[in-house]
Formats: structure tokens, sequence, C-alpha cells
């Protein structure tokens, strides 16, 4: 009384009457994972089912092929041991014998009841870490500067020159279309709410003080945190991957003398002069909605743009510069050279990198305006 | 005109970088069941001829079959099926290492989506015990593992859905010479189980000489030789010579004894 349970030909599940009256569950065809496709939960219940049976007698000579998955399948259905009475084909026997040997998965550890405290130690010690090891670096660049202040011909030229065009040069596109799209919102904005008391004039000493002393060092700063600080940590960081980085030091050339340093340096020229052409683009941007909302013209604006802002915070905005510049370097530089070798840590210790740089631009804005709170204002 | 016999069919396969050759009307035909081993020299596009046959690159001109079909132009489902079908050995292993070495093993098996968590636990402990991997490290990253061992955790991933077709890409290198050794007797213990078809890339002459069934030579932008390995160090082409007549190449065959 033969009753098929395969719908697919190439798995044979069948129980036949012996002829001593006992039953044989007979197993034929393809128990491989490919071919179980779909049945695997169908086929396990039944093969679940025929194993509550201990007289039940399987024969499984008939499977032709018999990988992991169906000697699994079937090696859990009979309860992690070989059924009383089993025929097999010896190739298969293999199968089931590594089975035997086959460890169980380690218990996941459980959280300790005091983890909360375990976090915030660990965040404690990581901020520890963050800081000793900026430190460090800080130390370590100024003792290369005064090394290459008594040892000129050893100055990285080359380096500096190549990261003053990458982070200078070609971020003068994106500067510039922010400082211009930020410059002509604000001068619209200001300009409706100016004229409607009749102050159309002071749309001058608005734009001129809030770019050239805030916007235009802060926008800059932010865009140059962004995309050279993320670059520079990604560089590091894929130099740790590739081993690059040890290749430098079997050379003997430090990391901090030839990456570092000429980075910072870089940032330090090049930043000044973004600050300067973003002040200036989003002055441009500012001038021309000015001209088309309150029709000021550009000559009287920009005769009168020196009377209104003092010179001091032109200054002010370029010493604003080269500090964020050499910040998001270091930042940068110390969270790329902290990177382990491999993909997961590149990627946190870039975001991580980023996010700080911008943080620390900003903190660093805030410090600027307590100390100079009496410098360049009227 | 698809040949029944063949497992892996490469037609007129021209493969060039830029102005580069690097193939020029190749005909290869993998037959199931068999280890077909790739060697060349560096550079010799080896690799690419792999990665052309796992679909990862187009070829200029050409066409491979894989079980008889292009590995492009079918839907969804038909291109999932041929891909469970094959399983892949990356030079360097390719963990992803957002995962731990089990869930590393236990994706592709996921991926299936007909399987429960208790049948896949079993599974990657089985997969682990066949790569002598210690069920301790089950739980470690892919960062903290020496590179031999992320070259067994990598076999096993890619015989996790017990794949008809099993890539390998210098399966050897980086391995010391026991476990290289190890790794040649698995192999051929899975293939009395299986019927398992392998594509091989190596240099290493010993696990060449124990598995191939048929061996490759790549050298000048063509197959230069092709057949058992008896035949191919028959012909006279100086690549093949320097290759396996060398010193190393007459120390491996000699361990043999049953080839020159």
């Amino acid at each position: 009384m033969p009753e098929n349970l395969g719908g697919n030909s190439s798995i044979v599940l069948r129980r036949v009457t012996n002829d001593d009256g006992t039953f044989r569950l007979v197993l034929a065809g393809s128990y491989t994972l490919a071919a179980l496709g779909q049945r695997v939960q169908t086929l396990s219940t039944d093969l679940v089912a025929y194993a509550t049976d201990p007289e039940l007698r399987w024969d499984l000579t008939g499977i032709e092929q018999l990988d992991d998955a169906g000697a699994v399948l079937l090696w859990r259905a009979w309860g992690s041991r070989r059924p009383t009475h089993l025929v097999l084909r010896p190739e298969h026997e293999r199968l089931f014998d590594r089975m035997k040997e086959a460890p169980s998965a380690p218990a996941p550890t459980p959280r300790g009841l005091l983890w909360p405290i375990t976090i915030l130690g660990k965040a404690v010690f990581l901020l520890w870490e963050h800081s000793t090891g900026l430190l460090i670096l800080i130390g370590q660049v100024l003792l290369d500067a005064k090394y290459l202040i008594s040892h000129p011909a050893r100055i990285p030229w080359r380096e500096i020159s190549a990261n003053l065009y990458r982070t200078g040069a070609q971020a003068l596109g994106i500067t510039a279309l922010v400082g211009f799209l930020i410059g002509v919102v604000l001068s619209f904005l200001s300009s409706r709410q100016l004229q409607t008391f009749g102050a159309d004039i002071f749309i001058i000493n608005i734009l001129g003080i809030s770019i050239i002393r805030e916007l235009g060092p802060m926008l800059a700063a932010i865009l140059v945190a962004g995309r050279s600080g993320s670059s520079m940590t990604a560089q590091l960081g894929v130099m740790r991957v590739t081993e690059e980085l040890d290749a430098l030091t079997v050379m003997g050339i430090p990391h901090s003398l030839r990456l570092v340093l000429p980075k910072i340096m870089a940032l330090g020229i090049a930043m000044p002069l973004v600050v300067l052409w973003t002040s200036a683009v989003a002055l441009v941007g500012g001038m021309v909605v000015a001209e088309i909302q309150l029709g000021l013209s550009y000559q009287f604006f920009l005769n009168k743009l020196p009377d209104v802002v003092p010179v001091a915070n032109l200054w002010l905005a370029l010493g604003k510069g080269a500090v964020c510049g050499m910040v998001i370097a270091l930042i940068s530089c110390h969270f790329g050279l902290r990177i382990k070798s491999n993909t997961e840590s590149l990627g946190e210790g870039t975001t991580n990198s980023v996010v700080t740089a911008i943080t620390v631009v900003i903190i660093i804005d805030a410090i600027f305006a307590i100390v100079f709170s009496n410098v360049g204002l009227k | 005109m698809t040949n029944e016999e063949c497992i892996i069919e490469v037609e007129g396969l021209h493969t060039r970088f830029g102005s580069h050759v690097v193939h020029e009307d190749i005909n290869l035909c993998v037959r199931p069941g068999e280890v077909l081993v790739l060697v060349g020299g560096s550079g010799s596009g080896k690799t690419a001829l792999m990665r052309q046959m796992l679909g990862l690159e187009m070829p200029a001109q050409g066409e491979v079959r894989i079980f008889g079909e292009p590995l492009y132009g079918h839907d969804r489902k038909k291109l999932q099926y041929m891909r469970n079908r094959c399983g892949v050995l990356f030079q360097k292993g390719a963990l992803f290492s957002a995962l731990s070495v089990y869930d590393n093993i236990a994706l592709p098996m996921r991926e299936l989506r007909t399987l429960d968590e208790g049948l896949i636990r079993d599974l990657v402990m089985l997969k682990l015990k066949m790569v002598d991997i210690e069920p301790k490290h089950a739980s470690k990253m892919p960062a903290e593992l020496s590179g031999g061992m992320v070259k067994r955790i990598a076999l096993a991933r890619a015989m996790a859905l017990d794949p008809e077709l099993l890539f390998l890409d210098e399966p050897t290198a980086g391995l010391d010479p026991e476990l290289s050794e190890g790794f040649v007797k698995l192999i051929q213990t899975m293939r009395t189980e299986l019927t398992l078809t392998i594509v091989m890339a190596t240099h290493d002459l010993d696990t060449l000489v124990a598995l191939s069934d048929r061996v490759a030579v790549l050298a000048e932008q063509h197959i230069v030789a092709l057949g058992s390995l008896r035949e191919v160090v028959g012909t006279s082409h100086p690549f093949v010579a320097n290759f396996f007549r060398g010193e190393r190449g007459k120390k491996a065959l000699g361990n043999t004894g049953d080839v020159l």
C-alpha cells in the first residue's frame, strides 16, 4: 500500500508494507537543498511524524544525492540519533558520522546586570583615549615642525602643495555655490523685513557683518570639514587597511611628518582663502538681490560696505578660518590613524571624524564669539 | 546550440581592458563532476576568466553559459536559482566584515527563506566542523581572525548551500602546507559525497596535482593547452615547460610519481 508523498519527482518518501507485515519507509531521489526547495517544511513535518514510530525501518538506499542539508533534516527528525532500523548507502555513512561529531552552537553570553555602568565606563575611557591620542598627535606634529625649522630641506613641499590643491582649489566650486545661495536667501529675507520699517539701507550692515564675520567662515569650515575631513580620514584609513602605513613605517618615514603635518599646514593655509572666497561670493549673491528687491546699486553697496563693517571682522574671519582648518585636519588625521584594518572600522571612523570635526568647528566659533565679543562691532 | 555535456560553456570569448587584450577567442567546456584547474602567469587573465564565468564582468565579445544558459536576461527567480547552485571562494575570502562568522555562513541559508533557524544552526555548525573551525570562533568577527581561518570560513560559506558548481580563486594561497593539504583532502571527500564540479585558479602545484582532472593553461591570450595533467605536461609550449618542468614543478609532479 504505497502512499507517495512526493509531489516533486526527485524526492520520494513512501511507506511500504513488508512481506512480514512490518512497515518500511523508502526514501529515494535527491535529498539536496536545491531539490528540497519550498518543500523543506512539509517534508520535515512528515519525517518527524514517521520518526515517532521506533520500529519503523528506514530505507535510504534509494537516495542518489544527499547533501548536508538533507542529512541534517533527517538527523533532526530522528532526534539527533540514528534510528534502530536503518539501511543506507555506504557513501552516505560519513555524513551521519559527521553529524554525530558536530558540536552544538555556543550559547550567547547573557548581558550582565551592570551593563549601563559598563557602557558609561567604556564611553569615558574612549573619551580619555581620544583626548590623549589627540594630545600626543599635536605634540608629535609640533616636534616635527620644530625639526623642520632646523632642517628646512626636509619640508614636504610636494605633499603640502598636493593637499592645498585638493582641499583648497577643488573646494572652490561647492563653497561658491553654497555661499551664493545663502547670500541670496539672507538678502531676500532681510530686505523684506527692512522694507516694512523703511530701513532699506541697513541691508548692507546686516549682510556685511553676518557674512564676513560669521556665515562665510562657518559655511566654509563646515563644507571643508565634510569634504576634505572625510577624504583625509578615509585616505589614512585605506592606507591602514592596505598596510601602506606600515610600509611607510618600515621605510623610516614617520606618518606625522609626511602625512599629518602637510595636511594641517595645507588646510591652515587653504581655509582662510576659502573663507575669503565664500564670503565674497555670498556678498555678491546678497548684493544682486539687494539691487533687485531694494534698488540699491552695486556701486553704492560696495562704497558703503567698508564704512559699516570694520576691517577687524575680516581679520577675525581669516583667523577663525586658519584655526578651523588646522583643527579639521588634525581631527581627521587622528581618526584616520585610529582606523583598524577592516572595512567596518573604516566606515565608522570616517563618520565619527566628520561629526567630531563639524562639532568642534562650531565650538571654536562659539569660543571666538565670546573671546572677541568687543572686537569689530560698533 | 547548447552543448548538453557542459556545465559551463565559454564560446569565442574576448576580454579587453581598454586597448589591452587579455583573452582572444577562448573556447572552453567544463564537464559536470570534474575539477578544472586554470593555470597561467600573473596577468594571464585567470581571475578575469573566472569573473566572467560568474557574471561579474561582461566579456567584450563571446558568451558564457552556465547550466546551458547565459547568466543574464533571466527573471529574478531563475537567476537566483542559478546563483544558488554556484558557490565561490574569493581569493581574500570576502567575508562580510559587519557580520560574525556564524552569520556569514548563515546568510545564504537565511536568504532562501525556507529553512528554520534550528536547521540553519545545525547546518552552520556542521559546515564549521567540516572546515575544522572550533565552535567558539562562531561569534567572532572576521577582523579578529587569521588569514587561514578567513579562508576556511569563506569556504564554509561557499559550501553553505551545497552547490553543484564551486569556483575557487587561489584557494590555498596564504595557507600553510598542512592547512592546504587538509584543504585538498576536504575537497576530495566532498567530491565523494556530492557530484561537485570545481573550477579553480591556482599557482599551487601540489593542489593542482592532487585535485585536477583537467588543466587549462592560459598564456598569450589563448588557452595553449587543455587536457589531463599528463597531456598538458606533454605539450611543448614554453610557459608549460617553465611552469611544470621547473624545479618546483618537478618536485610536485615527482611526489605523485605517476605523471612523468
